[in-house]
């Protein structure tokens, strides 16, 4: 068989047979725990943003070091820490938690954060009786100042076509099996409005300080894919 | 299954691009991808319904760059594997699997009317209609993630029956090989704002065939 | 439009790829797309809105096809040229063309923790009259604008209840298009998940959607 007619077959086969295609132009198809790859030879799309970069910079349009803030900003200094203290605070003090579910602006707002894409903000509690979910079929809006931008696994098809749908079926593949009498609130984010879950305070955890409560709670409980528990195997998730 | 192939009423696929004096095939690749499907069907190894199942299931980013015979190949490899005629080892080595004894086809071109019989989907048997020409009927809002008939723009929409058009097999469960499950099939009338709003002509409709299982009484 | 990013509710899309303590940027491209859409949105030359419409006009093939940030590349040239800040020549080349005056960048680095600060509310602080109230029935209304527009295709023509009136916000399905603010109240309406898909589906499950007022009717 010649090379072409090989590839042609087997990418047939595995467009066909796949429930998953790799994604060829999209090198981040499968979880992996290393720090990715990087290319030796730089993409097209490496080519394309810098080139398109220069331009705007040649042409007075833009600011490098703008630029250089706004990704400083995103890659350390607003993250799912930030709203790890805010769930951490609410369980802490029931009082703080009261005015978080009333007016979660001003409630995150006292701790010093707030702005782009958080401007309106709404926290849903889970419960043992119902459990929250956050999603943007449209697109993929995400409270920003809390959660800081929004994994891969957020704005892929596969989260926003199925969450709305079949909420359980996405959970179970996150590992969280709910009991069939809990009721799941999935809350499509089509407005300005952004979405925080306060997942449940893990038992056995009463002992523990604010600080060392907000290291066990994750993105992924936030989002509301996932519980906070004890352990803080997933941390950083 | 709301797979993207279930694309009725969705903007943004661009203009129709209509070649004059189109060639039946554009390639000779897609005759033998066209022809090998219908001689392979004849081993009764699957169904029509199972083939366009087949073809649904090819992942959306692929399903809309793929051309037309490019998508009958993915799903008659496919199904050739799933039904294990082939394996997979041997579509990608392209050859048999050492010690495999070959087998006689059942198509050749001395019995072309076999092919007739076997795509004809009506069967003969008394099964009682649930409805009739002339009823409000409401399409289900079933959401099956499996083969289905019943496109998602019509789903939970009220129309009409026109004609009754007889018994036929049941895609959704033929597909998967459960049964043919043999019912009536309808002509329903969907005027089109009902099914897009108001913005729609007044006086255009859309008219699906629907199998008795898909409906309920409006 | 029922574009092919209105995927509430398809099926086929594969399974969950979770990484774990994936990075912000997956390659330094990403970081300067991101950076790029915030010093070019600064000129006011569209708005938010505008630019999600933008990526909904991606082909289809193309949409499910490529990168996260790579739409956002696709939509931001699209917006630069139409807003007169480019021309596709220069894109292209990536040359300046000839003659073509100098600029200032809209967003100097020191201005961005303010702006990142700030935000951009959607909310207004104008008088409109709310069509409808905390706990009353709405039934969506069945649209199907070529335009953008954020109410999804999976709830159309579905009826469920008001839980919230969250107050008066830019109207998308005009904003987008530069015909207008057009403020109104927008509210948080509760659909069970068996109004959405059927019987097949947990009785206590819902599904709450952020609705502005012009897309609902009393049910």
């Amino acid at each position: 068989m010649t090379t072409k007619r090989r590839d042609f077959l087997a990418g047939a086969v595995s467009a066909a047979g796949a429930a998953m295609t790799p994604d060829l132009s999209h090198a981040h198809g499968h979880p992996h725990d290393h720090d990715h790859a990087h290319q030796v030879v730089p993409s097209d799309l490496t080519l394309r943003v810098k080139a398109l970069e220069s331009l705007l910079v040649e042409k007075g349009l833009v600011d490098r070091a703008a630029l250089d803030a706004l990704v400083d900003t995103y890659e350390h200094k607003i993250g799912p820490r930030n709203g790890a203290r805010v769930v951490a605070r609410a369980w802490a003090d029931p009082a703080y938690k009261q005015r978080l579910l009333a007016n979660a602006d001003a409630a995150i707002a006292e701790l010093g954060y707030g702005g782009q894409q958080g401007e309106h903000m709404l926290v849903v509690e889970n419960t043992p009786q119902v459990h929250n979910m956050v999603v943007c079929t449209l697109c993929s809006c995400y409270p920003w100042p809390v959660l800081g931008l929004p994994p891969v696994w957020y704005k892929s098809a596969a989260y926003r076509s199925r969450s709305v749908i079949d909420p359980r079926g996405i959970l179970r593949e996150f590992g969280l099996e709910l009991p069939e009498d809990t009721e799941v609130r999935v809350w499509d984010s089509t407005a300005e409005l952004r979405y925080l879950v306060l997942p449940e305070r893990p038992a056995g955890s009463e002992h523990l300080t604010e600080q060392q409560l907000a290291v066990l709670v994750t993105r992924d409980a936030m989002v509301g894919v996932a519980k906070v528990m004890l352990t803080t195997e997933g941390a950083s998730a | 299954m709301n797979g993207i192939h279930d694309m009725g009423g969705m903007h943004g696929m661009g203009p129709v691009q209509h070649e004059k004096n189109e060639p039946v095939f554009h390639a000779p690749w897609e005759s033998r991808v066209y022809t090998m499907h219908i001689a392979l069907g004849a081993w009764r190894k699957w169904n029509i319904d199972a083939a366009r199942h087949a073809r649904e299931l090819i992942p959306p980013a692929e399903y809309l760059r793929m051309t037309y015979y490019e998508k009958w190949f993915a799903g008659l490899l496919d199904l050739l594997v799933k039904r294990a005629l082939v394996t997979s080892a041997e579509i990608e080595s392209g050859t048999p699997a050492a010690g495999t004894v070959k087998a006689t086809p059942p198509l050749t071109a001395a019995i072309r009317e076999h092919l007739l019989s076997y795509i004809n989907a009506s069967r003969n048997v008394l099964v009682a209609p649930r409805f009739q020409a002339g009823q409000r009927v409401r399409a289900r809002n079933i959401n099956p993630i499996g083969h289905t008939r019943l496109p998602r723009y019509a789903r939970g929409k009220t129309g009409t029956v026109e004609r009754d058009h007889g018994v036929f097999v049941f895609p959704d469960t033929n597909a998967h090989f459960l049964g043919e499950k043999p019912q009536h099939v309808y002509s329903v009338r969907f005027s089109s704002r009902e099914l897009w709003g108001e913005q729609a002509a007044p006086r255009d409709s859309v008219y699906l065939d629907m199998w008795d299982d898909y409906l309920e009484p409006a | 439009m029922n574009g092919i990013h209105d995927m509430g509710g398809m099926h086929g899309m594969g399974a969950i790829q979770h990484e774990k303590n994936e990075p912000v940027f997956h390659e330094q491209w990403e970081g300067r797309a991101f950076g790029l859409s915030f010093a070019m949105d600064s000129f006011d030359k569209w708005t938010l809105d505008a630019f999600r419409h933008q990526i909904e006009l991606i082909p289809p093939a193309e949409y499910l096809r490529i990168r996260y940030y790579e739409k956002w590349i696709a939509a931001y040239i699209e917006l630069m040229i139409k807003g007169g800040l480019v021309s596709r020549a220069e894109v292209e080349s990536g040359i300046p063309a000839q003659g073509s005056p100098r600029m200032k960048p809209a967003l100097p680095a020191a201005q961005v923790p303010a702006m990142i600060a700030s935000g951009a509310p959607a909310s207004r602080n104008v008088p409109a009259s709310p069509h409808f109230q905390a706990g009353q029935r709405v039934r969506t209304r069945n649209i199907n604008p070529v335009g953008h527009t954020r109410l999804p295709r999976y709830a159309r023509g579905k009826t469920g209840t008001v839980e919230r009136d969250h107050g008066v916000f830019v109207f998308p399905d005009t904003n987008a298009h530069f015909l207008g603010e057009k403020p109104q109240h927008v509210y948080s309406v509760r659909f069970t998940a068996r109004e959405l898909w059927g019987e097949q589906v947990a009785p206590r499950d819902s599904v709450y959607l952020d609705m502005w007022d012009d897309y609902l009717e009393p049910a």
